[in-house]
């Protein structure tokens, strides 16, 4: 890890010691006549780590990129102060930006395919840095680029420098990225939402690697939606809201003793062991409604599914009974789709069986199951894939209605209503919707034909937090309500012990421990869920 | 204190309202002439002047008269009707019957749909216009032949796109959505499957247009579309490339006829393109 600072290259820029890296004064940034940011402040200094949190739309991006220069065409920055490397930036024309970029401060983005070239080797890509800055000797290029590999934790750097992005999994295409960022040895590293599409394992993977470099010497810029990632790693914090800085001071402080409303409602929204059977968003107790274990609606037995030679899904079992949620857990690849895709009879078995109310289900022909569909609904993570785009909203939540044309409207403006839409939300089209109303009414549609199951695949994923605080409590309302059994997907621990009763713990399709959910997620017995639990940032 | 790090100067709306417009007129224009051609030229087109003949743009002929002493002027203006009637047929020709079959190799059972599919890139490996001639070769000429040859050779392109969007709608999260709902397969085919396949074909064939113009004007220079004494701009182009050296005009005019309506259309298809697909995930 230590190698790579040890060829001791000079300091990227001279600058008077003791100031800040980066310092920005009355920040402001506006697209057109849109302002963005409205008048940041902040600074970072050597070896510190600020992140910056906030949902999507609360402008920390913009302001991240506006830090390299890098806001945009169209755009337009102003502010009182703003020195990168001890120089006034706003002075700074592309030339100079060109000459800081990498070498002062490197850049990691969030989507680690789409900001690799798909047609260069992941080498080629670190080479490039190296070349541009000119660090080392053209000779020693190669060398270097392995070094930088190994440094950020890809096994088998050598093999791995002569793939390409897409041969790569997430995890390290996202180190990759981070290796081109460390280069240059750049005395910051601004990273943008850095772990988002990352496995829990993997998450704490890439944060150990931020946490050395920081370690070593150099300032981190973290952007964050994810207040648990931040609080391990990070300083100091600043909390966006609609481009201005709600709240700011030390992670300890802020997390700890949040002062602003928003703060203390963000971190309320964020869905725990600890928050398990209250609300996560201000309103009414939810009335607790206990799981019959006698009425047992859903079935699997020895359920197993192959693509060509890969088993995906391998000899699962589970029990669903009326008014419970089976949580399933497990990283991306780990058969939990596919099972969904089982439950619901969109996939047939290859061995076992899904039986209905103790009657069969997946043996059934197509045929003598259509009648039966609407018994089982899906609600899934990309509402608008599901949704036909020609058609309202109205007619979305219309298509499952078996109801004459007349009563149609009545029982769509209803089914709306009851997950917290204004009715005339059914004449828009749901390109117009934000990402928590289109996931409420693909809930909306998947309620309308009163089914007994609904299977939620990574329901909440693409949400921001407080959204995805409102859509967990409106899926517990309805249960409460109506004691649908739900079987709940997700990768995210937090989410699946704040909604689920018992929880399946799925590895390469195989269920590797079951249980209550907080028996499982506090003493774990396998030692994979173990690692999976550890892996979990935790707030403070 | 204001310093723009970026500011990129913004498009004119007006330049590009501009280039949408100038090519829509155009094809008005061209809708005038094929509807009502009379009333862009005057004379008739099939009334030759042998003591008139080649005589230069102006006066009487604004854009002279062919080696009859035909008006070129007339005869571009009514050939108008020859020329986007073949490319207006063989296109609707072949939309519908490449649709079919695209559709038709997406439902079907895969044994089917791979029998289909690899009959379309069969006739994809020879050339349009060679496969075009070939039929006419068969057929005979006559301008129902060429827009039948035309049709059978642009089949694939449809077919294959068609296909090709089919599996795309099959798959798609919203046709899965309808299964789970219960709906029956007729259901489904109807109401998400055909709707969403078939949006995109009027933009493909108004692109597809232009080349079917290219396709039965090239065919009619060969002398396999209309006969004489008929106006059509490739037949045209064929008679006026003798008298190239004396009387330019008779083969330029049709000419530049062929290549703005081509331009014109690829230009306004690209365009209902582009929204399209801006549209539609």
């Amino acid at each position: 890890m230590t190698a790579v600072r040890d060829e001791g290259t000079a300091p990227a820029v001279a600058r008077p010691a003791g100031s800040a890296l980066v310092a920005v004064e009355d920040l402001r940034v506006s697209f057109g006549d849109a302002e963005v940011v409205h008048g940041i402040s902040l600074s970072v200094a050597a070896g510190e780590c600020v992140a910056i949190v906030g949902e999507s739309g609360s402008g920390k991006s913009v302001t991240a990129r506006t830090l390299l220069g890098l806001t945009g065409p169209g755009s337009s920055v102003t502010a009182s102060a703003f020195t990168v490397a001890g120089r006034d930036a706003l002075a700074f024309g592309e030339r100079e930006w060109r000459r800081l970029r990498g070498r002062f401060a490197g850049l990691v983005l969030q989507d680690a395919l789409v900001s690799l070239d798909p047609l260069r080797t992941v080498g080629a890509e670190i080479a490039e840095v190296l070349a541009t800055h000119d660090v080392v000797p053209r000779a020693r290029r190669a060398e270097r680029v392995l070094d930088l590999l190994a440094a950020v934790g890809v096994p088998e750097p050598a093999l791995r420098a002569r793939q390409r992005p897409h041969q790569l999994s997430g995890g390290l295409r996202q180190r990759v990225l981070i290796a081109s960022a460390i280069a240059a040895d750049p005395e910051l590293i601004i990273a943008d939402e850095p772990t988002t599409a990352l496995d829990v394992t993997v998450q704490a993977q890439v944060l150990r690697l931020l946490a050395e470099r920081k370690a070593a010497g150099t300032a981190l810029l973290l952007i964050s939606h994810d207040l648990a990632v931040v609080s391990s790693i990070a300083d100091r914090v600043l909390v966006m809201k609609d481009g201005r800085v709600v709240e700011e001071g030390r992670t300890r402080d802020v997390l700890g003793a949040p002062a602003h409303p928003y703060t203390r409602a963000l971190l309320a929204a964020v869905p725990s062991a600890a928050s398990r059977g209250s609300r996560l968003t201000a309103g009414p107790p939810i009335a607790v409604r206990e799981p019959d274990p006698y009425a047992r609606v859903l079935a699997g037995t020895g359920l197993t599914r192959a693509y060509g030679r890969r088993v995906v899904v391998d000899h699962v079992s589970f029990t669903l009974h009326e008014g419970e949620t089976l949580g399933v857990v497990g990283e991306s690849g780990s058969g939990k789709s596919t099972l969904a895709r089982l439950v619901l009879a969109l996939l047939a078995p290859d061995a076992g069986r899904v039986s209905l109310h103790g009657r069969p289900w997946s043996d059934l022909p197509e045929s003598r199951r259509r009648p039966l569909r609407p018994r089982i609904q899906l609600v899934s993570q990309d509402p608008l894939g599901s949704f036909d785009p020609r058609h309202t909203v109205g007619r979305l939540v219309a298509e499952p209605l078996r109801l004459p044309r007349g009563e149609r409207r009545a029982r769509v403006l209803d089914l709306l209503a009851r997950v917290g839409l204004p009715p005339g939300t059914a004449d828009r089209r749901p390109r117009e919707l934000s990402g928590g109303q289109r996931q409420r009414v693909a809930i909306a549609r998947a309620l309308g034909p009163r089914p007994d199951v609904l299977v939620c695949d990574e329901p909440v994923s693409a949400l921001d937090v407080s959204i995805q605080a409102q859509v967990l409590d409106l899926l517990a309302g309805i249960q409460a309500e109506d004691g649908t059994a739900m079987v709940f997907i997700s990768h995210d621990l937090g989410v699946v012990h704040h909604v689920s009763h018992r929880v399946l713990v799925m590895k390469d399709g195989q269920v590797v421990e079951e249980g209550e959910v907080g028996e499982v997620f506090t003493r774990p017995r396998h030692a994979y869920t173990e690692a999976l639990v550890a892996s979990v940032p935790r707030l403070l | 204190m204001s310093a723009p790090v970026l500011a990129l100067p913004r498009r004119r709306p007006s330049a590009a309202a501009l280039r949408t417009a100038a090519p829509v007129l155009l094809l008005a224009l061209l809708a005038l002439a094929v509807l009502a051609p009379g009333l862009l030229a005057g004379a008739d087109p099939l009334a030759a002047d042998p003591l008139g003949a080649l005589s230069p743009p102006g006066g009487a002929h604004p854009l002279g008269t062919d080696h009859l002493g035909r008006d070129v002027l007339a005869r571009v203006v009514h050939g108008a009707r020859h020329s986007i009637s073949i490319g207006v047929g063989a296109t609707l020709l072949a939309v519908v019957t490449g649709a079919l079959l695209g559709l038709a190799a997406g439902l079907s059972p895969k044994w089917l749909d791979e029998a289909l599919a690899r009959s379309f890139d069969v006739l994809s490996t020879l050339p349009e216009l060679l496969l075009a001639l070939l039929v006419v070769a068969i057929t005979g000429p006559g301008t129902v032949n060429v827009i039948l040859a035309i049709a059978v050779a642009q089949i694939p392109n449809y077919a294959r796109v068609v296909r090709a969007q089919t599996f795309v709608v099959r798959r798609s999260g919203y046709v899965e959505q309808a299964r789970t709902f219960g709906r029956p397969p007729a259901a489904i085919t109807f109401g998400h499957v055909l709707p969403n396949v078939l949006g995109p074909v009027p933009v493909l064939a108004t692109i597809g247009l232009g080349t079917a113009v290219i396709a039965g004007s090239g065919l009619s220079f060969l002398g396999m579309g209309p006969q004489p004494p008929a106006a059509e701009w490739g037949a045209m182009l064929s008679e006026g490339r003798n008298y190239l050296r004396v009387a330019w005009w008779e083969a330029l005019f049709p000419g530049l006829a062929i290549t703005l309506t081509v331009v014109c259309l690829t230009v306004v298809g690209r365009r209902l393109q582009r929204r399209f697909e801006g549209r539609t995930p």
